[in-house]
């Protein structure tokens, strides 16, 4: 294996940025898993049938000797989902929304042969007229702070070499060379780095605990597992910028005295998983990882393990059971990975996110670092913004930005069922999955950071951030929660196993009417014992999605419980479906679609439903053109 | 032994050989092994245990944790429905109930008795984005219905009528 040393790290570079020098243009194709299932590959593939057509180089390598005109090479996900397919021509940086295959001839016509903008594929801020050609004048951009995201979206996540063109592993090079673990732990620690897997516990005092352990063998694992439902960060940066991890590994594994590391991503995220194994190996083959790394003493072998559908995993030590080949079981801590993780060897566990970041602080230094976000929570965190917004997608932002900017200005506002933005819909935010809580309109000018949303109940878990407008029930919310730590117990402890099982329950009393004024009480006294009983954060936590919208949302709850009725419509046992005489013309359509027949009445005469006979399909209400359907 | 058989037999042998018959491995090597069969077979979990020197029950233990391992052979098809939450808030449960109508398929019984269609639900496909997701094996379907989930079920049915 040939041992790399500064030289080579710049000319590659230099033979990198010489070639992009060379081409008169390049193409970039969004491949995040939202733009693939948009149809990306079939417009890659027309560009190419195109070009061909027009005789036009456009290729998809740029490191070949006689590489085309235009260079085509895909991103990983650049976040705005909700618009892809995205193509972006450099370098003008012009983006093109909602791209299909149709669409190539005419962008290769117009823009790139002759640079004019193709109108109708150009953003348009809902309403307005004004072009947004490029990401700067999109709001969805504008007010982001792109920073551990700043290339997912722009390199090609399977070319290292482009990688290495924009400074990459030159900073593991400064620290394999030239700093002393001690050293670099001292740098995160004063960078006030916390780790975004959920905790946000301070990562530089994590690795000086495991650095302090003397042991002839350590571990740095990364926590790919990312299973909080509704998020998928980790996701994009590990296919979208896979070397930034492993470049914060090498670091990390420095820091600490680690020699081998994995790379735990999770079975549903197949593309990371192949991504991630080619970084490792194009990163091997350099002399990146192996042995001597920088013809320093410096060893580093990294694996990649692929999880196989455990929520639990991502819990430190259930990770580790499964990286040994168990059940992923959690076990009580102390003793802490740091002490006795892996193979009961010292461990450091890190998020793919704090990873990520890490090179980062590395090369601004922690005083330049500390500038962007809080306090207490410096830096950015990637949100992924899914539910009832005009804009869903991955999003990042400082520490301390507002819900009230990320929902309304960069998401661009609440939607309605039919997908209308309208603000004054807004009824509440989850944020941090499973173990998190609701946000409401009080809260949507509270700075976002570790400890803000600590005090109202809720966490910044994962980043995982739903929208939810008028017509969500918060309880049927809170029992979705509940059946998903119910099922994703591991069935160790028996608080968390029996206890999420009997608040499921309950809570389903309560959208069936079922429940009484005791029901809320038990729900509070099982939700305390769960808490305090449960063995890992999983059970200790599976009661917040509960607590948190009984606080915020107590009236809703009372009317479930007391009136047995849901404001929101939603629980099918509560409503009644009722058609309003003064409206009804009579027109037989939902007669005519009832499955269980029990619309009855004349033609152009108000008709009537027999509630003993309807099953709440729901398909009268959908039905019906003059609205004399009502949900009571 | 059927070539088939045969054939298999020796990717599991081969799979086995790669990982060392090393225990820790057992993960990725029941990953491997149910891609050769679709799902982990009970005398094939037991010959894995064998080789790995631990026992059936700890093999077991590990396939029935996962929620990736099958016990049972699943369809040709997958149909991997998102109900993470940002699919669930927007109806995927609708989606769900339409496919499973549609199928004759309940949350027990969830593969078709041709042999066609695997109905599962799964938390979150990292595509939340274009919610609501459905899997149909490896391509992704985003901004579903139910009207457009069967439309994509029907044709499938309609392709594999043609080839018989
Ligand atoms: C049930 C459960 C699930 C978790 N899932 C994840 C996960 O998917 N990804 C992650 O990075 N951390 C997850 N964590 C947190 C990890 O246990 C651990 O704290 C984290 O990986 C540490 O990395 P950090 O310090 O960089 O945040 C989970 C914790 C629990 C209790
Ligand atoms: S919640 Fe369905 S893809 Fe994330």
């Amino acid at each position: 294996m040939i041992t790399l040393n500064k030289i080579d790290l710049d000319q590659i570079s230099l033979a990198y940025n010489s070639s992009l020098e060379k081409i008169s243009g390049r193409i970039i194709l969004c491949a995040g898993t939202a733009c693939v299932a948009n149809g990306a590959y079939k417009i890659r593939d027309r560009f190419l049938e195109v070009a061909r057509a027009k005789e036009l180089s456009i290729s998809m390598e740029i490191q070949k000797e006689n590489s085309g005109d235009y260079y085509l090479s895909k991103s990983g996900c650049q976040g705005f989902c909700q618009m892809g397919p995205l193509v972006t021509i450099l370098p003008a940086n012009i983006l093109y929304t909602r791209v299909k295959p149709e669409d190539v001839e005419e962008i290769i016509d117009k823009t790139i042969i002759k640079g004019e903008l193709v109108e109708r594929l150009v953003y348009k801020a809902p309403g307005k007229e004004t072009l947004c050609p490029t990401p700067k004048e999109i709001d969805f951009y504008k007010k982001q702070r792109r920073f551990v995201l700043k290339d997912c979206g722009i390199v090609d996540p399977e070319d290292i070499q482009e990688y290495i063109s924009r400074g990459g592993y030159k900073n593991a090079e400064k620290v394999l060379k030239k700093m002393e673990p001690e050293e670099v732990c001292q740098e995160i620690l004063e960078a006030g780095l916390r780790g975004r897997g959920g905790g946000g516990f301070p990562t530089g005092r994590k690795w000086a605990l495991t650095l302090k352990e003397k042991s002839n063998k350590k571990y740095v694992i990364c926590n790919g597992d990312e299973g909080d439902p509704g998020a998928f960060m980790d996701r994009s940066v590990m296919e979208g910028n896979p070397h930034s991890v492993i470049e914060g590994m090498i670091i990390a594994a420095k820091a600490i005295g680690a020699d081998e590391g994995y790379v735990y991503v999770r079975a549903e995220y197949p593309l990371a998983v192949a991504r991630m194994k080619k970084a490792v190996n194009d990163a091997e083959s350099l002399g990146l990882l192996g042995n001597g790394i920088f013809n320093s003493d410096f060893n580093f072998k990294l694996h990649v393990m692929e999880g196989a559908g455990a929520f639990v995993c991502g819990e430190e030590t259930a990770l580790i059971s499964s990286i040994e080949g168990k059940r992923g079981m959690p076990s009580p801590k102390p003793p802490y990975p740091a002490q006795k993780g892996l193979w009961g060897k010292p461990t450091v566990i890190n998020n793919v996110e704090t990873l990520a970041t890490i090179p980062l602080i590395m090369n601004m230094g922690h005083a330049e670092f500390r500038k962007i976000g809080t306090e207490n929570s410096p830096g950015t965190k990637t949100f992924a913004v899914t539910g009832h917004v005009a804009n869903t997608g991955l999003i990042e932002v400082p520490f301390g930005t507002t819900l009230r900017e990320i929902i309304m200005e960069i998401a661009g506002g609440v939607t309605d069922n039919n997908g209308n933005i309208d603000n004054s819909k807004f009824k509440a935010v989850q944020i941090g999955g499973p173990s998190g809580g609701c946000l409401t309109a009080e809260h949507l000018d509270m700075p976002l950071d570790f400890d803000s949303l600590k005090s109202v109940g809720a966490m910044v878990g994962s980043g995982g951030l739903v929208v939810m407008n008028e017509d969500t029930c918060m309880v049927k919310i809170a029992a979705y929660f509940m059946q998903f730590t119910q099922n994703e117990s591991c069935g160790k402890c028996v608080l968390c196993r029996e206890g999420t099982k009997q608040m499921l329950n309950l809570l389903n009393d309560i959208t069936k009417g079922k429940a009484d004024h005791n029901t809320l009480i038990l729900l509070d006294e099982l939700a305390e014992a769960v808490k305090a009983g449960s063995l890992c954060a999983l059970g200790k936590t599976a009661p917040s999605p509960v607590l948190s919208t009984i606080s915020q949302f107590k009236e809703e709850y009372r009317a479930h419980v007391e009136d047995k009725k849901c404001p929101s419509g939603n629980c099918k046992d509560l409503l009644e479906y009722k058609i309003v005489p003064e409206l009804c013309k009579g027109c037989r359509l939902c007669a005519k679609k009832c499955p269980s027949g029990a619309i009855t009445g004349n033609l152009k005469e108000a008709h009537i439903i027999n509630t003993e006979i309807c099953t709440k399909c729901g398909i009268c209400f959908d039905t019906c053109k003059f609205k004399a359907i009502v949900k009571e | 032994m059927s070539t088939q058989a045969a054939l298999n037999f020796n990717n599991l042998c081969e799979i086995l050989e790669k990982h060392n018959n090393d225990p820790a491995k057992l993960i990725t090597i029941l990953q491997e092994i149910q891609e050769v069969y679709r799902y982990l077979p009970e005398d094939i979990m037991t010959f894995v245990a064998t080789s790995l020197g631990i026992s059936p029950a700890k093999v077991y233990g590990v396939a029935t944790f996962y929620s990736h391992f099958a016990l049972k052979p699943k369809g040709k098809y997958v149909i991997k429905l998102c109900d993470g939450t940002a699919c669930h808030v927007k109806k995927s449960t609708a989606i769900l109930e339409a496919l499973q109508t549609r199928l004759g398929l309940n949350e027990k019984n969830n593969t078709s008795s041709d042999g066609i269609f695997t109905i599962e639900t799964v938390s979150c496909l990292g595509a939340c984005g274009l919610a609501p997701v459905v899997m149909i094996n490896e391509e992704v379907h985003g901004a579903m219905t139910p009207e457009l989930a069967l439309k994509e079920i029907d044709k499938i049915i309609q392709q594999e009528e043609n080839k018989q």
